[in-house]
């Protein structure tokens, strides 16, 4: 068996671990970061997309809305080029309270997030395809954000200040000796081999995993998976974050994120973070409030469906009590579990990893003995893309303005969501892609409207060419994609999404033969998420 | 509707309009419409209509700049539009596209003018025809076409027409009591008939009063196309809003519009409502009771209501294009109905999808190449048969294809005229003697 040796291992590439990895490297901690797919595989790539400015929680959850807008300042100022200065309302519609209204502008005031009241007619000029019988309209410091680059990104600093990122590293389990987590017995996906990683501090920031992970080291944290569920509308009917002015609750919350509108979530208790279904009446309930908002709602075309899982934490113990009012948790197992080496955070939300991140790091500091300050909230982020494809700012018409100047049309592998073969090229070789999904979180292939259905054939294409695998892994990298971009549509087939589909199935089954082509079904690489598992996951159940 | 086509609907149905970008979402990315765009075929210039039409229409936003600029190479002949399987408005989106890009100052200045004059046929021609001989003379020396060009960026080579004598409405004006009827229709001759090509207007009046029409020709503006499709949208609209103007009332007394000019028929059924999103009660009336004439023909002809005995026979062998503007009524080949019926006369009918022109595109310098590389078939098409004369529907590509192949064009209307009996001038004029 390989092993490896490292001051402070971290556990899942989310939003959370990767804070946690920069942090540490910035602090100058010799560190690794295991994740057991590719970056942001989790619930930080299948988020809602919302750079919150705390208005969401300004009534409810006081000490979260005051945590979303410092925090809101400092990733606006630090990773400009994954951030969409969309700007947010609150609107009251005719199923919600007006008086609210005023609840929600105290709320605001009391937690500082920066709130004005507008005219219905000035929300209209901006979004003329809001409902005209809202009553109130607020506007808020929300954005857009696209978590992939930022984990990305956020990955990238990590490494340049000496991380290690481990992809495709599962965690079988943590290694404990006596009263102390001393590593992680982790498998390589890739190479098919176990690797012992040694250290002297293990950060479990595995998200909904995280009490699995705990399990391992005889450790009991209660997380358990709830579910949200989202659905993207094909195009940009709003060009602003767009949330009720209510107590927070399910389907009441639009927002644009790059090409797309999404609404969401709701929010179930799902036994299996890893496998769960999108139910038809989580469908249903997502297009009637979004039809409440945006009135024209069903008549668009929903390009995808999917769901996200939070970690539900309930503490089951007296604990160190330093962070539970905070709206994250952070567990440091000596005190709370007598097991030394070893500290979970997890919940909060993207926009407050980098905080997240802090705490934990400080934490790990006074573990290991050391004083070191954090300045993650003064580092620029770079884009770790610049050189490949120069995006500098984050806005809706960057990509079509990229290939317009270049004049790249001819170019174009996947044309709905603008991404050239030099994008491409770049995820498969500098982003050292495993599967086609990696392309995809890097690029956005095969998220427009066709969801692969053209553009997968020339992404395997240039995987080939740049690969030069045995033809028979092409042609499962292909089929693993495909399979799970399909289970994304399953839940919204009508209307001209079914239209799609069926041209994409028949270039899939007919004109292309792609089920059939040599090799196996499904790898152990292939996307897992959702019910059914993959066919990769039926053959190998007995094992 | 067949008996009494020249009665005017008056109850229109109300159904909701939605912008055209909204047809994105139908797109299913089957590449057919690249396929079939002419302009795509042959320019590497334009992507074609998939990536700007409804792949593009997803990165644009009203509210941010239009990052793009490829789109205005779309020439507008709306072979997309036909043959997209799912009903995407792409040609529309396309001029949508344009409008933000002229709206939000991005045109070079040069262009920006120059744009602005070819976009108002109706100044030119109110300020031109009085002159005639002398703007003729100036305009088509080649003086005149250098500095167009380094004036303006006007293609040097550039088809431009010849302002007639007369203006058409004077010429209406004088026997506007000649024939008395109560079946009236309202004539809407456009800017080329009025100012350049008087006897395709003659012609349509023949043609009417012969079957018993009273034909009535209201003041009248531009039909607005060249401002749409130079992203003019404000000017457009007050064209459109004075046309309607001018006559709904016509329409609310029961008779309907008809028109020779393919292009401003299309733009005042459907361009300037769909691309204006301008869909007010009147508006709507015009659209549901404009007719391109041959369309109105045919249905007198199902109705045995056409003017079909005694035609002169025409022993012409002749080539024939639909415009591309004219497919876009969507209404099969009414003109090729109405030729047929004329004794001992040959069409052949062009398959070629455009002429390359798209209005005032073939007079921008820039794009004047795309042009005759998009009209080369048909140039060729037209030699080949070898006709003295060809036939074609739409102004400017009759001008178009004249200046292409040395072969002098007339309208179809003129043909049915002459088979009447009345007297043909220009071209036809000079092949019947
Ligand atoms: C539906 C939904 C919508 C949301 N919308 C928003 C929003 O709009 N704005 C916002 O700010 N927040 C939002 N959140 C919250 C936010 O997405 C999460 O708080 C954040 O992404 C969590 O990041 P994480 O890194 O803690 O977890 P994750 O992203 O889940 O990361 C955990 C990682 O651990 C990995 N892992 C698991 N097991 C192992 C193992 N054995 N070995 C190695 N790695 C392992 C997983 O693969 C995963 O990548 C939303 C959450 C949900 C559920
Ligand atoms: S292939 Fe699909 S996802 Fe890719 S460009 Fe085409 S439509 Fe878009
Ligand atoms: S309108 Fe004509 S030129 Fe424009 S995209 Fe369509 S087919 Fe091509
Ligand atoms: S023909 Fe229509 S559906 Fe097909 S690619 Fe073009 S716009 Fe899309």
């Amino acid at each position: 068996m390989r092993t490896m040796e490292t001051e402070v291992l971290v556990i899942g590439g989310g939003a959370t671990g990767t804070g946690v990895i920069a942090d540490l490297a910035l602090r100058g901690f010799r560190c690794a970061l295991v994740e057991k797919r590719d970056l942001a595989h989790g619930t930080t790539g299948r988020y809602h997309g919302l750079l919150h400015s705390g208005g969401r929680y300004a009534v409810k959850d006081p000490k979260a809305a005051t945590e979303c807008i410092e925090e809101n300042v400092i990733l606006r100022r630090i990773m400009p080029h994954c951030i969409e200065d969309t700007g947010g309302f609150f609107v009251v519609t005719p199923w919600d309270d007006d008086a609210f209204g005023d609840r929600f502008m105290q709320g605001c005031r009391d937690t500082a997030v920066p709130c004005e009241e507008i005219s219905i007619a000035q929300m209209l000029r901006e979004e003329p395809h809001l409902n005209p019988e809202i009553s109130r309209c607020f506007r808020v410091p929300d954005g857009s954000a696209d978590s992939f680059l930022a984990t990305q990104s956020v990955a990238a600093l990590a490494q340049a200040h000496g991380a290690q990122i481990l992809h495709y590293y599962e965690v079988k389990h943590l290694i404990r000796q006596g009263d102390r987590v001393v590593g992680a017995l982790c498998y390589d996906l890739v190479k098919d081999e176990e690797v012992a990683i040694q250290a002297d501090l293990v950060v479990n920031a595995a998200g909904a995993w995280a009490g699995k992970i705990a399990h391992t080291a005889e450790v009991e944290v209660n997380v358990r998976a709830g579910k949200g569920t989202m659905i993207a509308a094909s195009y940009r009917i709003v060009n602003t974050v767009v949330n009720r002015c209510k107590m927070p609750a399910d389907g009441d919350i639009i927002v644009p994120v790059h090409t797309v509108s999404i609404i969401g979530t709701t929010d179930e208790a799902v036994p299996d973070p890893e496998h769960f279904a999108i139910e038809p009446w989580e469908v249903q309930l997502m297009m009637q409030e979004a039809a409440k908002i945006v009135p024209g709602w069903r008549d668009l075309r929903m390009l995808r469906c999917w769901g996200g899982v939070r970690p539900l934490y309930q503490e089951t113990k007296v604990a160190d009590t330093r962070d539970v009012t905070r709206a994250y948790t952070l567990l440091d197992h000596e005190t709370r579990d007598g097991v030394a080496g070893f500290i979970t955070i997890t919940g909060g939300k993207w926009t407050t990893y980098r905080q997240m991140a802090q705490v934990t790091v400080d934490r790990v500091c006074e573990k290991l003995g050391t004083v070191r300050p954090c300045t993650t909230h003064e580092t620029v982020v770079p884009n770790p893309f610049e050189q490949g494809h120069g995006r500098k700012h984050h806005n809706l018409g960057q990509r079509l303005a990229d290939v317009e100047e270049k004049e790249a049309f001819g170019q174009l592998i996947c044309e709905c969501e603008l991404a050239t073969r030099a994008h491409v090229e770049h995820a498969i070789i500098q982003g050292e892609a495993k599967t086609i999904d990696d392309v995809r979180r890097d690029v956005r292939v095969g998220m427009g409207p066709c969801q692969g259905g053209f553009c997968t054939y020339r992404v395997a294409a240039i995987w080939h060419e740049l690969k030069k695998p045995p033809i028979e892994e092409t042609n499962v990298t292909l089929r693993d994609f495909l399979q799970e971009r399909w289970k994304g549509l399953m839940p919204i087939l009508w209307g001209p999404q079914l239209k799609q589909e069926r041209l994409d199935e028949l270039i899939y089954l007919s004109v292309l033969n792609a089920d059939h082509l040599p090799g196996p079904r499904a790898s152990r690489l292939g996307p897992a998420m959702y019910e059914p598992g993959t066919a990769w996951e039926s053959e190998h159940a007995h094992v | 509707m067949a008996n009494n086509i020249w009665q005017a609907q008056l109850n229109i149905e109300a159904h909701t309009l939605k912008p055209v970008e909204l047809t994105l979402d139908h797109c299913i990315k089957c590449n057919i419409c690249v396929t079939a765009c002419p302009v795509t075929a042959v320019t590497d210039l334009f992507p074609g209509p998939k990536y700007v039409g409804p792949q593009a229409g997803r990165f644009r936003h009203q509210g941010q700049p239009s990052p793009d600029h490829s789109v205005d190479y779309c020439n507008g002949c709306r072979v997309c539009n036909m043959v997209c399987p799912t009903g995407v408005k792409i040609a529309e989106i396309n001029g949508r596209a344009r409008a933000h890009i002229v709206q939000s100052g991005q045109v070079p200045l040069r262009r920006k003018l120059r744009n602005n004059l070819i976009a108002r046929p109706e100044l030119m021609g109110k300020f031109g025809q009085p002159l005639a001989p002398i703007a003729n003379g100036l305009l088509h020396s080649g003086f005149g076409r250098f500095f167009a060009k380094l004036l303006l960026d006007i293609a040097p080579n550039a088809p431009l027409p010849r302002f007639s004598g007369e203006r058409f409405s004077r010429w209406a004006h004088k026997r506007r009591d000649a024939v008395r009827s109560d079946r009236k229709v309202v004539y809407f001759h456009g800017c080329s008939t009025e100012y350049f090509e008087a006897r395709v207007g003659k012609a349509a009046v023949q043609v009417l009063e012969a079957n018993g029409f009273e034909v009535i020709v209201p003041s009248q503006n531009c039909c607005g196309l060249p401002l749409l499709s130079n992203g003019e949208f404000a000017a457009a609209q007050a064209y459109h809003e004075s046309n309607i103007r001018h006559m709904v009332d016509y329409v609310k007394q029961g008779y309907v519009i008809v028109g020779t000019s393919t292009s401003c028929t299309l733009t005042l059924k459907e361009e300037a409502p769909e691309m204006l999103a301008y869909h007010t009660p009147d508006a709507r009336l015009l659209t549901a009771n404009t007719f391109d004439i041959h369309e109105f023909l045919v249905h007198l002809l199902d109705a045995g209501e056409l003017k079909t005995d005694g035609l002169r026979p025409m022993p012409l062998t002749l080539a024939y294009h639909p415009p591309c503007q004219y497919r876009a009524h969507r209404l099969g080949r009414p003109s090729t109905e109405i030729m047929a019926l004329i004794p001992e006369l040959t069409i052949i009918e062009s398959q070629a999808a455009c002429c390359g022109v798209g209005g005032t595109y073939g007079y921008k310098a820039e794009k004047y190449d795309i042009t005759m590389a998009v009209g080369k078939p048909l140039f060729d098409f037209v030699q080949q048969v070898h006709g003295p004369i060809a036939v074609c529907d739409s102004e400017t590509c009759r001008w178009n294809i004249a200046a292409a192949t040395g072969v002098p064009l007339v309208h179809p209307i003129e043909l049915l005229a002459a088979a009447y009996g009345y007297e043909p001038e220009g071209p036809l004029a000079e092949v019947m003697t």
